[in-house]
């Protein structure tokens, strides 16, 4: 067995200098001797806490002690037992929050890097998918037909559990592909597509029919869906819808919201434009606007564009930056500038309509509002101007109405959130909801996690029919 | 894939395609438009449903070859396949017994129109349309929408049909007429719209426009086709794209309708040496 030194395997990563000019992966992933040496500073605990901090709870020390002893399709299908999308996850999982925080060596030493042994896991299964064998079905045919509505991680991971629950299930879909923003936000650079679509094929493979172009709200109502003959109904439609600052000058040329830069880059790949026919503005000077995981992935973009400097505006201070802290440092690494307790006000516009410049001031924090972060309150005559040829705002998404609006009767929030219990059931009938249509933006497993719940409960009402 | 059963080219560069959707095609209302992307290279682009058959499972767009993704578009024929095609989309137009109606359409428009003056017609509205070319070659689907109107008043700019001159002028006329206007709507180039807008403002007569700035989603989730109304942000993709032609920011929608000129010409540019085989692009 490899020493169990206190620190833990780094992940290695592309060259700063070499990746800010690719689109392709930054973290490439352990090697099989890196997996391994990782893998055996597990202690295999009896108590499995790691295991309560995921959210779709993965027999973490199984699938570990299954990869330490060479069983690599045991392994695999120890985590497709309890996630279909494991290379996702083991990508973009905040694992420092989660199952890693749970760790028992998080107490002591380094907590065991259990998303970076997953994706090897994920990694090493797609290419060797006929050694796995994964059981298709959990239990007998029901002859019930269920439908879900959206096929970002909850949609999908519904879909794909409903099916081994043994329903006949389809996935509607209203972009061209499947795979939520996990295709259209989070760039290749951190998630490349064609694992997105490797898991997409494993939940096809289980049996779900997935329909694309379809737009839930205008091409059916939710209860045509019940005159289609489905019995239940799953809505996992996310919360795409963008917010704006709603200052001055927001609509000039030059200004995104950050979905429709990332959209153009990772769903359209103007990126390589003109190849492919969508266009994308290239600023020199780039300002994007919020802290979160969205504004680390945009000002990525931005630079791999090929901007000369790119500067994220937030209007706190660097403890409050919502983002994960490995993307803000891979963003500090890649020299995107940081401008703290900032905040625009106005955008101003060149002879031809296109942003210039934005109008900005400092702000200080106050006493805590009601996210019990300290409020940003603006500083009296602090007003600076700064050039900018491009900007993107990326301060956060709401559920969109359109699905809402075609079913007066589902019960909706104030903050435009799908009224949900805890297994996900609405004030519908027969109509359960989980992810981000739920709770807001959050994350790819909790939304996986509440997918989980809901199929439990829909399998139950589906078989008491 | 979404099959062409059928092609009619109308004008130089002016085609009609039947499509099979059927689903689409059930849910179809006037004034809606789908999304298409031709093949996995392509963009996403908006086009009007000018007319659907629910029973064929049909829907038929007219659409004018301007770029790459509309040339695209015009090399496909009969047998042929569109990659995507979304759709309904958009909110259907407000359709009453408002009283009396006056169309206003140019362009590709006088064929989109024509399901609105069909469903105004329908509701029992009196239907008066306007219509405006450059000259006497550029009109089509002039018999459908005679069908539906109750009068018909054609314009070109040259004068070799109806009234030398643009639309907005038999507009006033109207307006200024005895007869009572209980709304207009104006379906063409951003222009025209705005330009009509502008005609019937004074005259305070409910003025209804149907925006096309640039789409990608056409779900209300990237915020591109965002226009400004009485200094409020709406999505024309899920709040239109019909609105109120009196309360729009005209000129922030013409400057955003640009945004991408240059790179527009550059495609275009690749895809005609493409084309002709000048070997200096990919
Ligand atoms: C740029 C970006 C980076 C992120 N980074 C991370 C990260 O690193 N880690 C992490 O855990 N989370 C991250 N997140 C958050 C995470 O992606 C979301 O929490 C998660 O995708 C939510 O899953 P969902 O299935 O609920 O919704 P979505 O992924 O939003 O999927 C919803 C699906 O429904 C479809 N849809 C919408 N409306 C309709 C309709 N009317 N009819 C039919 N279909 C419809 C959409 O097209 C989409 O495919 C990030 C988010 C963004 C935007
Ligand atoms: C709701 C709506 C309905 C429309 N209906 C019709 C129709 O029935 N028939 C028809 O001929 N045209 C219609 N259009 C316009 C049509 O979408 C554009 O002509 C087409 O996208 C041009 O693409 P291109 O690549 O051929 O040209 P390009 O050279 O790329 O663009 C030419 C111009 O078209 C506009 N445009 C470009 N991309 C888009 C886009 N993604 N979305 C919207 N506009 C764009 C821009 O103003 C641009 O300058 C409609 C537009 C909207 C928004
Ligand atoms: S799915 Fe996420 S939370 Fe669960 S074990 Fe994997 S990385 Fe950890
Ligand atoms: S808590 Fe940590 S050390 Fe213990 S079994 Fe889980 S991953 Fe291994
Ligand atoms: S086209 Fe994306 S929001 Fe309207
Ligand atoms: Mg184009």
């Amino acid at each position: 067995m490899a020493k169990a030194g206190l620190n833990r395997i780094d992940m290695p990563k592309q060259a700063v200098a070499k990746r800010i000019q690719n689109f392709s992966e930054v973290a490439t992933g352990y090697t099989p001797s890196d997996a391994h040496i990782e893998a055996a500073r597990c202690l295999q605990c009896k108590k499995r806490y790691c295991v309560e901090g995921c959210p779709v709870n993965i027999d973490i020390p199984e699938f570990i002690l299954a990869l330490r002893e060479g069983d690599m399709p045991e392994a695999a299908r120890i985590l497709k037992k309890t996630n279909s999308l494991p290379g996702v996850c083991g990508r973009v999982c905040p694992q420092e929050t989660q199952c890693e925080q749970a760790c028992i060596l998080n107490k002591k030493e380094v907590p065991i890097a259990i998303g970076r042994l997953e994706r090897f896991v994920a990694d090493w299964e797609r290419e060797h998918s006929a050694e796995v064998n994964l059981p298709k079905s959990l239990k007998p045919k029901s002859g019930k037909k269920a439908a879900v509505v959206g096929a970002g991680p909850a949609g999908l991971t519904a879909s794909a559990e409903l099916a081994r629950l043994g329903h006949d299930v389809t996935l509607f879909e209203s972009l061209h592909t499947a795979g939520g923003v996990l295709m259209y936000g989070i760039p290749e650079f951190r998630l490349p597509k064609d694992i997105v679509q490797g898991e997409v094929e494993y939940v096809k493979s289980l049996g779900v029919k997935i329909e694309l172009n379809a737009v839930a709200g205008r091409l059916f109502s939710l209860d045509d869906l019940f005159k289609q003959g489905f019995q239940a109904v799953f809505l996992a439609t996310g919360a795409g819808l963008p917010l704006f600052l709603n200052v001055q000058g927001e609509n000039l040329n030059g200004v995104y919201s950050a979905n429709e830069f990332l959209t153009r880059i990772n769903l359209m790949k103007a990126h390589s434009f003109p190849e492919y026919d969508t266009p994308v503005k290239k600023g020199k000077k780039v300002a994007v606007i919020g802290g979160g995981n969205v504004a680390m992935d945009a000002a990525r973009c931005a630079l791999r564009l090929g901007a000369e400097e790119v500067s994220i505006i937030y209007r706190r201070s660097e403890v409050e930056l919502p983002a994960r802290k490995e993307e803000v440092e891979n963003a500090r690494e890649e020299g995107i500038k940081f401008h703290f307790l900032t905040s625009p006000v106005r955008f101003l516009a060149n002879e031809q309509g296109k942003v210039r410049a934005m109008d900005c001031q400092k702000m200080e924090l106050g006493e805590p509002d009601a996210s019990g972060r300290r409020r940003p309150i603006p500083v009296d005559g602090s007003e600076f101007e700064m050039d900018i040829d491009l900007a993107i705002i990326a301060l956060g998404t709401r559920p969109n109405p359109l699905v809402m609006q075609s079913a007066p009767d589902l019960q909706v929030n104030p903050n435009g959130t799908v009224a949900a219990g805890i297994s996900g059931q609405t004030s519908h009938k027969a109509v359960w909801a989980g992810g981000d249509i739920v709770t807001g933006s959050d994350t790819v497993i909790s939304a996986m996690g509440a997918a989980k719940r809901s199929a439990l409960v829909m399998d139950e009402y589906l078989r008491s029919l | 894939m979404y099959t062409i059963i059928e092609r009619q080219d109308l004008l130089p560069k002016v085609h009609l395609l039947k499509i099979q959707a059927p689903k689409v095609a059930a849910a179809a209302a006037a004034g809606q438009f789908v999304i298409l992307r031709v093949d996995t290279e392509g963009e996403r682009f908006p086009l009007t449903i000018a007319d659907w058959d629910a029973q064929a499972g049909t829907v038929t767009v007219i659409y004018m070859e301007i770029g790459v993704s509309t040339r695209k578009l015009a090399k496909l024929g009969k047998g042929d396949a569109i990659l995507d095609f979304a759709g309904p989309l958009g909110k259907p137009t407000e359709i009453e017994n408002f009283g009396t109606v006056v169309c206003v359409s140019g362009g590709f428009a006088m064929a989109t129109i024509v399901p609105i003056a069909r469903a105004m017609k329908e509701a029992g509205n009196r239907v008066i349309s306007i219509v405006g070319a450059r000259s006497k070659d550029l009109f089509f689907w002039h018999d459908r929408l005679t069908k539906y109107s109750d009068e018909m008043i054609v314009c070109t700019d040259d004068g070799s049909a109806g009234i030398k001159g643009l639309v907005t002028e038999p507009l006033r006329d109207l307006l200024s007429s005895d007869t009572k206007l209980d709304r207009v709507i104006v379906i063409g180039p951003s222009v025209m719209m705005k330009f009509c807008s502008k005609t019937t403002q004074p005259f305070g007569v409910k003025t209804i426009v149907s925006l096309n700035p640039i789409m990608i989603d056409g779900t209300g989730m990237c915020g591109c086709c965002r226009v400004s109304l009485d200094g409020q942000t709406r999505f024309a993709c899920v709040d239109g794209p019909e609105f109120d032609g009196h309360k729009v920011d005209w000129d922030g929608l013409l400057v955003r309708q640009k945004s991408y000129v240059a790179e527009e010409a550059v495609a275009s540019e690749r895809c005609r040496c493409k084309e002709e085989g000048c070997g200096n692009h990919g």
